[in-house]
């Protein structure tokens, strides 16, 4: 019973970080419809900005990530004036291949900028683990996990209950309707893709201090794709409780399945509960039903 | 230059070489290409051999892609499906390579289908997405199912014989490759002479007119995803006799972004700009190790940059292709050919 | 024509609350060309998807031939012979003027993929057929042979609209419905246009359903006309009778009539 526990409980500690890494998603989905691949690549670059700002800048923890957070706004706009803009009008299809090309370039130059070796962050945070009734975790997974938390709820109350969040939902809903309520459309795309990169950075920083950081961060950023099926793709609700529930069921398959089929079950199991929620309920659990208007 | 263009029959109409001067290229190309092999070294022997793979490979993500609209991220496993069915029917099942060629399509084919009912029953981009699925479960598969995959270590294949003559040369490889290349080349322009093809470009340009034209958007998707696996799948199955081998790490995301860069470069919906992406595709790298071979004299270092540089070129050419010249090649070309068409009164 | 070639009844359609269509019924005689007007807004395109089964109506059937086709999806309906055309063309503006009207005809070959494939003889035959039948029937007919490769999106409006009728004749229509056909064209397109719709309906005994604010066409060339206004029909009856009706001038001009 202990291991069921524990396995639960580093779940929902990864969850937490799945969670946060797609509500940057949905928030991108929901405001442009473009479906973002460049996710995992804008997780690494925050990720390295921290890290950078820690070692080479010497900032404390708290002043390098409000750096990382303000480097990946800025990037976010940046890839939104240069690369989405000109794009504006074309078929979806294309800008979401502009987002799988844009992850090759992020990766190729984080890895001449920082080459591809795998660094650790300097210790942040204390080193005690923490104990939870039975459950016992390593500080290096429940600090981040806090961090993680903790924007979560901050994207959620920005996306909810300001003027800012309101006018993205408006957008995504209708953009010409918003459009003539007088919203600055290019606005709210560029503040979604800075919002995406920021929360895509935060959770690289979590990530990050969690395990390390190298190039190769941004695979981790796939995993956001069986989590906004279970949720839904254009749901932050579903974001935050497909994030969850996907690092549990991650951590339990793991924990029963891997000595059946020889190890790297974490990896593939959330992707198999994609096909089959695909099969099942493709809209996920809170996504919207697609309705076709002439 | 060429000013009328007068058609008696229909039927000479819908051909594919419509005028005597096309008839006349293709034979030189033709005629090109069967020479080839005798007077290129081994080097360039091994790059037109690994060029023939990627077009036949490349097309069958066009057809799904550029002609009917739909992306898929999994293409390069589903290259991988065909290899390893070919490679275990020639060593498990000791079939000749003509057999294993269609066997590997086959498989892939059906591979295609598993992946393609669930994600193309929604409308929106869910393929996208199933098939990025597909990539990481099937690349894991190649990994760990060690009884059929060989694992981490993979299978070795013997080079296929043509009565009695073993192809255990490039040379002699070069020539299988192209006559599949050049019959799959066929087949895909036969594909938009007919209504199946044309039913494809519809759902790419207006699946809700499509609709109207009574065309069961379903099934013509899930067709086109079939075709596009069969090509990925005969694709892997020629290579295996390429390359004499099959591991899990020939098949990874990054050759799947790869083939989507051959397709948008060369230019979406053209049969002509999948040859001439795979061509650029292929060559770029190798200019990359060249270049950087000649600049390591001054930068010792330079070797470990290739990796990252060529990640970099190739989301630079996605991204730039799309944006400034989104028919790819294919387009440029076209411009050249009416440039030179009225040659010489224009300037 | 004993049985009617389209039979709307009681057609209701609402949008979350917003009624588009209200108790609409409608018949129309095979071979007849039937005009369908109103304001902007009356629920004339909502109708027309209705019938061509974009939309599924709250309440209410529509007969096609006969057959009940309320449930059927539009691809289904095409193939028992409806065909449209649309308010803001839905061409295939890629395509070539010849390859867009050959998907007209998609309903109706039987060309599989493996034979595409091949381009095996069975293949090769269907599309001579299919070039000589649509040369004849429509190409011919409409007057566009200049254009056959052309790419549609290169084309003016006027001609664009024409191409999108020639595909909808591609698919062998017994029943055409057309959106519009005449607007944003100039006075010679319009009597064309207006002339091959009556040539549509004479030579091909197709029965044709149009939406049309074009005052003049619709007296020259419609048998019977209907009139709605806010999702609920108004009039119905020969086109002088429409013109004359009170209810159906108040409903253009407001009460200040």
């Amino acid at each position: 019973m202990e291991d069921f526990l524990q396995m639960v409980a580093s779940g929902v500690v990864i969850g937490g970080i799945y969670a946060l890494i797609a509500m940057g998603f949905v928030v991108i989905y929901k405001a442009t419809g473009v479906i973002n691949f460049a996710t995992g690549e804008l997780m690494m670059l925050g990720a390295f900005f921290c890290f950078t700002g820690m070692t080479a800048a010497k900032f404390p923890f708290a002043a390098a990530l409000l750096a990382a957070a303000m480097g990946a706004a800025a990037l976010g706009a940046l890839v939104e004036r240069v690369v989405l803009r000109p794009l504006m009008g074309k078929a979806t299809i294309s800008v979401i291949m502009v987002t799988i090309g844009l992850s090759s370039i992020f990766k190729g130059a984080a890895q001449l900028v920082w080459s591809g070796d795998y660094r650790a962050f300097p210790p942040i945070f204390p080193r005690a683990p923490v104990r939870l009734g039975s459950v016992v975790l390593p500080s290096l997974q429940f600090y981040p996990f806090l961090i993680a938390l903790a924007s979560c709820a901050l994207i959620a109350l920005l996306f909810r209950f300001t003027r800012t969040g309101t006018a993205m939902r408006a957008t995504a809903d209708d953009p010409l309707a918003a459009f003539s309520m007088g919203i600055d459309i290019r606005r709210v795309f560029s503040l979604s893709w800075s919002l995406a990169a920021v929360t895509a950075a935060l959770s690289g920083v979590v990530i990050g201090t969690m395990g390390g950081i190298s190039p190769q961060l941004g695979a981790i950023g796939l995993k956001v794709f069986p989590v906004v099926i279970l949720g839904g793709l254009d749901s932050i609700g579903g974001a935050l409780l497909g994030g969850f529930l996907m690092g549990i069921l991650e951590n339990l398959a793991g924990g029963y399945l891997d000595p059946l089929v020889g190890g790297g079950i974490k990896e593939v199991a959330p992707f198999l509960v994609l096909v089959a929620i695909l099969m099942v309920r493709p809209y996920g659990l809170f996504g919207t039903r697609e309705i076709e208007r002439l | 230059m060429r000013i009328g263009d007068y058609k008696e029959t229909y039927a000479a109409d819908e051909a594919i070489f419509r005028t005597p001067a096309v008839r006349v290229w293709m034979g030189a190309l033709g005629a090109t290409m069967l020479v080839f092999p005798f007077v290129a070294g081994d080097y360039l022997l091994y790059l037109a051999n690994l060029i023939g793979v990627m077009i036949i490979g490349a097309l069958g993500l066009n057809i799904l892609t550029g002609f009917t609209g739909q992306i898929s991220l999994g293409h390069a496993v589903f290259v991988g499906v065909g290899s390893y069915a070919a490679a275990i029917g020639a060593t498990r099942l000791g079939l000749p390579f003509y057999l294993c060629i269609p066997l590997g399509g086959a498989a892939a084919c059906v591979a295609g289908t598993v992946i393609g009912v669930p994600s193309l029953r929604v409308k929106g981009l869910y393929l996208a997405i199933a098939t990025l699925s597909a990539q990481v479960i099937l690349e894991w598969v190649f990994s760990n199912w060690d009884s059929v995959t060989g694992g981490i270590r993979g299978i070795n294949v013997p080079p296929a014989t043509l009565s009695g003559v073993s192809l255990n040369t490039d040379f002699r490889v070069y020539f299988l490759i192209y006559a599949v290349t050049a019959a799959f080349t066929y087949f895909a322009r036969n594909l938009f002479r007919t209504r199946v093809g044309r039913a494809f470009i519809a759902i790419r340009d207006r699946d809700i007119s499509a609709e109207l034209m009574g065309i069961n958007l379903f099934r013509y998707k899930i067709l086109s995803f079939m075709v596009s696996s069969f090509y990925a799948g005969v694709a892997g199955a020629v290579w295996v006799y390429f390359a004499k081998v099959v591991t899990p790490e020939y098949f990874p995301l990054s050759l799947s972004i790869q083939f989507l860069a051959i397709v948008i470069v060369g230019g979406l919906g053209s049969i002509q700009g999948t040859i001439l992406g795979a061509i650029f595709m292929t060559l770029v790298p190798e200019l990359l190790k060249a270049g950087t071979e000649a600049v390591k004299p001054f930068f010792p270092d330079a070797m470990s940059y290739l990796f990252p540089l060529r990640d970099i070129l190739f989301g630079a050419l996605i991204v730039g292709f799309l944006i400034f010249e989104p028919h790819g090649l294919a387009e440029m070309w076209q411009r050249v050919k009416r440039y030179f068409a009225l040659w010489p009164f224009r300037s | 024509m004993a049985e009617d070639a389209l039979a709307i009844e009681g057609v209701t359609l609402s949008f979350g609350g917003l009624n588009a269509l209200s108790g609409v019924s409608l018949s129309v005689p095979g071979g007849t060309v039937h005009g369908v007007i109103g304001p902007n807004g009356a629920g004339k395109t909502s109708l027309l998807n209705c019938i061509g089964g974009f939309y599924r109506p709250q309440r209410g059937t529509i007969r096609f031939l006969g057959a009940d086709v309320t449930r059927m999806t539009p691809d289904r309906r095409a193939s028992l012979g409806m065909a449209r055309t649309f308010q803001n063309i839905a061409l295939f503006k890629g395509m070539t003027v010849q390859d867009n009207i050959k998907l007209g005809a998609h309903a109706h070959l039987r060309t599989g993929v493996l034979s595409s494939l091949l381009y095996a003889p069975s293949a090769r035959r269907e599309e001579a057929a299919l070039r000589e039948e649509m040369e004849k029937d429509v190409i011919d007919f409409l007057e566009i042979e200049h254009l056959r490769r052309k790419t549609v999106g290169a084309l003016s409006y006027g001609l664009q609209k024409r191409v999108e009728l020639a595909r909808a004749l591609a698919m062998r229509p017994k029943v055409l419905l057309l959106d519009e056909p005449i607007a944003g064209m100039n006075q010679e397109e319009t009597e064309d246009m207006a002339r091959f719709i009556l040539d549509i309906k004479e030579e091909h005994g197709v029965t044709v359903v149009m939406i049309e604010h074009h005052m003049g066409v619709v007296m020259d060339i419609c048998d019977r006309v209907t009139v709605l206004n806010f999702g609920v029909k108004i009039a119905e009856g020969a086109p002088g009778e429409i013109r004359d009706d009170p209810e159906v001038v108040r409903a253009y001009l407001g009460k200040a009539g």
